[in-house]
């Protein structure tokens, strides 16, 4: 008797765009939730993720804020870090070799209080070895508009992605990371995508408050903390669904409060060519390779032999009936 | 502080100094930043094969042989808690009390929702567990005599290392601490390996009365090193106490964290760095052992002005506006 071939999900092309630059997996770690990369190397192959999204970097380095920082939330957590970091000159002397010796991309995050800032971390970006592309970190106050955060007006976002657009290597995609702390995604996703943003990561945290009821004061120095984790999921993914209605066309890194790859499967199906793993890293250390290896399970369970083929693929008209289907 | 390459006095925003001045010099070296583990860490499942009660709290010993085989006094695991869909995401971090023929244990304190959660696992469940995580107490030169303070369950980080000590011929004594005897802990292992032996409780019920600090005191002349484990104003006072007298210290900080590998950036504190500048360091991959001279235990939970990257951060808003990244 002959061996019958083992039944197996057929295997998905798992090949993903960040901006028009091709990557081998659609799942990236997230800004501030991955550090520089290099403390997760003991956990998973990092070259076999997208990419390592860099915690936001600025012009100079920065404390961070006092402590207490974090406070854990159901389904999630709230965090008041403060941008802690070593500045553009210690990501290039020490972070971006280290990532790039090992043959991992990474995905920069700028962040800065003027519009000229952004510009200039995007120009010293310029041949940085292992450099994937540049996301905007544009939640931050800008201080010649009295701090109102830059991301919640849609034409202080428009200038600063112009003006890294303009000072960046061309080779490098630039996204804008957007909020949801806004009444109209659509309108700042539409003017960021207008001046020139070759892809809108989304979701940033949203703005959030734990007071102890021993204490009876705010748990977290800075007050207010950023909400992270699977609480915000629903939120993030109608951000997403939203964005891609309007521009179809416009590349849509999606997160928030992604854990398995089912999770990341609703991001896809809603408009999202790729996807970035934040605050589960923190609960599973090696989530991002897990959640690539589900995400490709389950597309390929549902018939999907190109995760491209999938993005997007809940905006169909009601009459189009599953993949491999007849109708 | 001075940058000039020469001498640098460290001198804290109080006025006062990490360390005496030593006559005919400015002051004495600090110790040295603690060196990291020499293994990396791995994640797991592993099996638990043991749960008792341990005065107020349980001890937990779990299977797993690839952490047994490379952890060091000092380091510690972190937990997934409430299982695969659990709505409590943070890892729960817990120091290394034994570790022995392919398994460790720890002594976990129910105090919360995900601490009870761990600590009603019984034989035969399955953790999720990251380790050994940290860095290690460095051990001292050889014959060197040795004092170990534990305060509360931090005593239970300090059993290893008496038992490593010990076997490598150092004197050990040690003072272990809690508010009331059912707070105590790991006192038996501890009493095997060290003499002079002292015991408080704030309350008195058990052993001597008051705090720690009175016998350490009375013993650290006799130290050529001290080792310290439990709640900051302990190791605070207990680190001022060496370094009064000169003698190093070491400090294992029970700082709150949120992922335990070093990614989250939660659990800092203020630590003067090796080029005797001060940074919010990680208290899990920079600590959780630092040299007891270089924590600013006084600057605990504030941001000191001289810190590096503090003069970036007047911009910052407090608290976060809306849209902002906090």
């Amino acid at each position: 008797m002959t061996t019958l071939p083992e039944v197996d999900v057929p295997s998905v092309d798992m090949q993903a765009s960040i901006g028009g630059v091709p990557v081998v997996s659609p799942v990236l770690t997230a800004s501030g939730c991955s550090s520089f990369g290099r403390e997760l190397d003991p956990f998973f192959d990092l070259t076999s993720i997208g990419a390592v999204v860099t915690k936001s970097v600025q012009l100079r380095p920065r404390s961070g804020r006092a402590t207490p920082r974090m406070a854990e939330t159901p389904s999630g957590m709230i965090n008041s870090i403060g941008l802690q970091g070593p500045g553009i000159d210690g990501l290039l002397t020490d972070e971006l070799p280290w990532l790039a010796e090992r043959g991992v991309r990474s995905f920069v995050s700028i962040a800065g209080a003027r519009t000229e800032d952004f510009a200039e971390l995007a120009s010293r970006l310029r041949g940085a070895p292992g450099v994937l592309g540049i996301e905007v970190n544009i939640s931050c106050p800008n201080v010649e508009s009295r701090g109102e955060v830059f991301a919640c007006n849609p034409d202080a976002s428009a200038a600063v992605v112009a003006a890294v657009r303009e000072a960046a290597d061309p080779a490098h995609p630039v996204y804008a990371k957007l909020t949801p702390d806004v009444t109209d995604i659509v309108s700042v996703a539409r003017a960021c995508a207008d001046a020139g943003a070759n892809g809108l990561s989304m979701i940033n945290t949203l703005l959030g408050l734990v007071i102890d009821p021993d204490t009876m004061r705010p748990v977290l120095g800075g007050v207010t903390g950023g909400l992270s984790g699977p609480a915000i999921r629903p939120v993030a993914l109608r951000c997403v669904w939203q964005v891609h209605a309007a521009l179809p066309n416009v590349p849509i890194l999606g997160m928030g409060g992604i854990r398995t790859g089912l999770d990341a499967l609703q991001f896809v199906l809603a408009g999202a060519g790729a996807v970035s793993v934040g605050t589960a890293v923190f609960n599973d250390p090696s989530a991002p390779a897990r959640i690539h290896e589900e995400l490709a399970e389950a597309l390929g369970e549902r018939g999907f032999g190109r995760l491209a083929d999938a993005v997007g693929y809940a905006h169909r008209a009601p009459d189009e009936g599953p993949p491999g289907r007849h109708a | 502080m001075s940058e000039d390459g020469g001498t640098r006095v460290v001198q804290l925003p109080s006025g006062e100094r990490l360390l005496p001045p030593v006559p005919g010099t400015t002051r004495e070296p600090l110790g040295q930043p603690a060196p990291p583990a020499a293994h990396p860490p791995v994640q797991g499942v592993a099996v638990v094969v043991g749960s008792r009660p341990v005065s107020a709290y349980t001890e937990l010993t779990i299977e797993a042989p690839d952490i047994a085989d490379t952890a060091a006094p000092g380091q510690f695991v972190a937990f997934a808690v409430g299982g695969p869909t659990s709505a409590m995401l943070l890892r729960r971090s817990i120091a290394i009390a034994g570790v022995g023929e392919g398994r460790i244990s720890v002594v976990v304190s129910a105090r919360a929702e995900g601490s009870r959660w761990l600590a009603s696992r019984r034989p035969g469940d399955e953790v999720d567990v990251v380790g050994p995580l940290g860095r290690p107490f460095p051990l001292p030169p050889e014959g060197t005599p040795a004092l170990l303070v534990g305060g509360g369950y931090g005593a239970a980080a300090l059993v290893g290392l008496g038992g490593l000590l010990r076997s490598r011929g150092h004197e050990v004594a040690a003072v272990v601490g809690a508010g009331d005897a059912a707070r105590l802990c790991s006192v038996d292992d501890l009493a095997a390996v060290a003499a002079p032996f002292v015991v408080t409780t704030d309350d008195g019920s058990a052993g001597r009365p008051g705090r720690v600090t009175g016998p350490v005191a009375e013993l650290v002349a006799g130290a050529g090193v001290v080792y310290a484990c439990g709640p900051m104003p302990m190791l605070s006072a207990v680190a001022r106490l060496a370094t009064d007298r000169g003698v190093p210290s070491w400090v294992a900080v029970e700082e709150s964290m949120a992922c335990g590998v070093g990614v989250c950036m939660t659990c800092v504190l203020p630590v003067v760095g090796a080029d005797g500048r001060s940074r919010f360091a990680r208290s899990c991959v920079e600590g959780p052992v630092f040299a007891g001279d270089r924590v600013r235990f006084a600057d605990v939970g504030t941001l000191p002005p001289d810190l590096v990257g503090a003069d970036a951060m007047q911009l910052a808003h407090t608290p976060a506006e809306k849209g902002e990244t906090p």
